[in-house]
């Protein structure tokens, strides 16, 4: 089947299918969707109004049997930071929109009137129908439901209450192949979607294939890339302990953001670590390794069961472990893991709402270590959308303007993850520089900095940090092109047998011949794609930095403060 | 001479978590590693007082170890 443009106009309530313009024909995933939305979105429009579009797009290889393929991108104008936005997630709907020819979703406009829609997809026909039932529901409802309406092997991409309820941090849920679900976590894309007034997308099953170029260069170079992946030691440690090994050595490093970011190490950390989180996982009889889509070989995702050796959560992350762990002092892995699974509920980013918690206990709404406060806000104001819910679901930047707190860790807005820039200078450079707030996958500088792949570089030093988290930042804008899961990263980093298979596969697949120097003219390509949105929608330089607390208060235990000069951070774009 | 030595992920399996050991002066990262029964190739990272260090340097009283296999996430 040819790839074609979905497109859905939720003003008119139309749906049209579109051949590929030529010039997105070369692009998939975070690729796409931030050329689509920087051809078609006003960069300085209201993104919660009816000029901003969310773009829906598998990545080239979803949809094939390549490894690790299935990722999914939603891209838009972000309400939380206002920049561009792109998060992807795992899940079955990328393969399954891939296969049904769908090159990607356009969902534009806002309906006048104060109703709900849902969307289904299939082989025939792109349908909006009204929605009630579910209007209000959580995610796991509507997985359910959808389940009874159309059957269990539809796919589904949902909304829960914080986005229909337009919170800045709502998140856009996938389900996965257990019925479960994925996060495009990032940046409030959850409420543009709810400002679409849609609450959910189906996927209907099909037994068309992605057409293949060659397809037996195609096997070989899987065959190549899926070794790659298999052998590499530190997937083989993703898929036992989760990215959740990396408590301990984070904390180690003195990198662990503690109490709201006051601190570099967590006492509870071993409580929380990937190590204790194994063992609890194998006493309970549930997985410690599971994939978040078919075709993963890494498989970091897992089951955690609760006391009563019933489903609690998967995909069980190290930030969202940390966030509510570390940074608001929490050392009990179950509470965590209740609070994870209400965010899932919610559909509300688990980043972005646990590290706007640890705001929140700053300013005194909470005590710091409280775990059951933490599930209660959730469920009681958040999920009840209370004044104090809505401030906190919209962000830590929220949390902080409201109570007045000073210690406030954003980036455009956007939570800070996991890892002090403090203590971890290259990712510093990551959450300044990035074209999407602070993000730590924009450009995983702790690979280098601390986990000892691709080289070295000192994470406390200056030197060598700009030019990592560049190098970065353009591979991972090509990679979150491609479908697959960053952490093949790992594999590509350090064999040099992983990206020319890699560059290989994509060329069987269209029947081109891309060099690994046009991959990475790619990825350069979107960084600036998406730097000339923001700039067009008023960003400067000066957004291109980190909060003040960061420069005056030394983080123990190093006592480090940041250091990097303005020239130096600004120094991230010359390149051509 | 006494330092404490924290080991991680599956090093912790059939070893211990964390221990103080003797050493006598002069010894260095490789030879502790290789005391515990660890193959030095898997070795992924290793910490001296929270600061990365090689498998050459000497260790002293009073300091603390971390050693990791090779691991990642993000
Ligand atoms: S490694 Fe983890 S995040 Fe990546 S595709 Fe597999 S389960 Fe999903």
């Amino acid at each position: 089947m040819a790839d074609r443009i979905f497109r859905i106009n939720m003003t008119e309530l139309t749906t049209s299918i579109e051949e590929v313009p030529a010039d997105w024909m070369g692009h998939g995933g975070r690729g796409l969707t931030s050329t689509i939305v920087a051809a078609e979105v006003e960069p300085t429009c209201h993104p919660l109004g009816a000029k901003n579009k969310l773009v829906i797009a598998p990545g080239l290889l979803s949809g094939t049997v390549a490894a690790n393929s299935g990722r999914i991108s939603c891209g838009a104008k972000s309400p939380l930071t206002g920049t561009i936005k792109e998060a992807n997630a795992g899940g079955t709907a990328a393969q399954m929109l891939a296969r049904l020819g769908c090159k990607a979703i356009i969902i534009e406009g806002q309906p006048r009137e104060d109703r709900w829609y849902s969307i289904l997809i299939d082989e025939e026909d792109v349908t909006i129908s009204e929605e009630t039932d579910l209007v209000g529901k959580g995610n796991f409802a509507v997985v359910e439901e959808a389940g009874r309406r159309f059957g269990d092997r539809h796919g589904i991409i949902t909304i829960g209450p914080a986005g229909e309820m337009k919170m800045l941090a709502a998140n856009i849920s996938i389900k996965d192949p257990d019925g479960k679900l994925r996060s495009c976590g990032r940046g409030g894309l959850g409420a543009v979607l709810g400002a679409k007034r849609v609450k959910f997308i189906a996927i209907a099953p099909t037994d068309a294939k992605v057409e293949i170029a060659d397809p037996e260069k195609f096997r070989e170079a899987n065959r190549v890339f899926t070794k790659a992946l298999v052998d590499n030691p530190i997937s083989q440690a993703l898929g036992t302990y989760g990215t959740n090994v990396l408590v301990n050595i984070i904390n180690e490093a003195g990198a662990l953001p503690t109490r709201n970011f006051s601190a570099g190490q967590f006492d509870g950390h071993e409580k929380i670590s990937g190590e204790t989180m194994h063992d609890i996982i194998v006493e309970r009889d549930g997985r410690p390794k599971h994939n978040c889509h078919p075709g993963c070989v890494i498989q970091c995702s897992q089951i955690y069961n609760d006391k009563d050796r019933k489903y609690k959560t998967s995909g069980f992350e190290y930030e969202s472990i940390w966030a509510m762990g570390a940074d608001c002092c929490v050392d009990n892995l179950d509470l965590i893991a209740e609070a994870d699974h209400l965010m899932d509920d919610i559909g509300i980013d688990t980043i972005e709402t646990s590290v706007a918690m640890g705001v929140a206990m700053e300013a005194g709404v909470l005590e710091f270590g409280d775990g059951e406060g933490i599930c209660r806000i959730l469920r009681e104001e958040i999920a009840a959308g209370t004044p104090l819910g809505r401030i906190i679901g919209c962000g830590a930047g929220s949390v902080g303007r409201a109570f007045g707190v000073t210690r406030v860790p954003v980036v455009k807005n956007q939570a800070i993850p996991a890892y002090d820039p403090r203590a971890v200078k290259g990712i510093g450079i990551t959450y300044a520089t990035s074209t999407q707030g602070a993000d730590h996958t924009m450009g995983y500088t702790i690979a280098t900095n601390i986990l000892g792949v691709g080289g070295n570089i000192d994470p406390l030093g200056k030197e060598g940090q700009v030019e990592l988290s560049r190098n970065l930042q353009i591979a991972t804008a090509a990679i979150d092109s491609t479908g697959m899961c960053l952490f093949i990263a790992f594999a590509a980093l350090d064999d040099a047998t992983c990206l020319p298979a890699l560059v290989d596969m994509i060329n069987a697949r269209y029947g081109i011949s891309l060099t690994a120097d046009d991959v990475t003219s790619l990825g350069k390509t979107i960084l600036k794609t998406e730097r000339a949105f923001n700039q067009a929608a008023g960003f400067t330089s000066r957004d291109d930095r980190l909060p003040e607390f960061f420069r005056e208060e030394p983080l123990p235990p190093h006592n480090v403060v940041w250091d990097m000069t303005d020239e130096e951070i600004d120094a991230f774009w010359d390149f051509s | 001479m006494r330092l404490t030595v924290r080991l991680f992920a599956f090093f912790r399996d059939g070893r211990f978590r964390e221990r103080e050991c003797d050493y006598p002066e002069g010894t260095t990262v490789r030879e502790i590693i290789t005391s515990l029964g660890i193959d030095p190739g898997e070795v992924g990272v290793i910490m001296l007082n929270s600061r990365h260090c090689s498998q050459d340097q000497v260790v002293h009283q009073g300091d603390k170890l971390a050693i990791f296999p090779v691991i990642g996430g993000g």
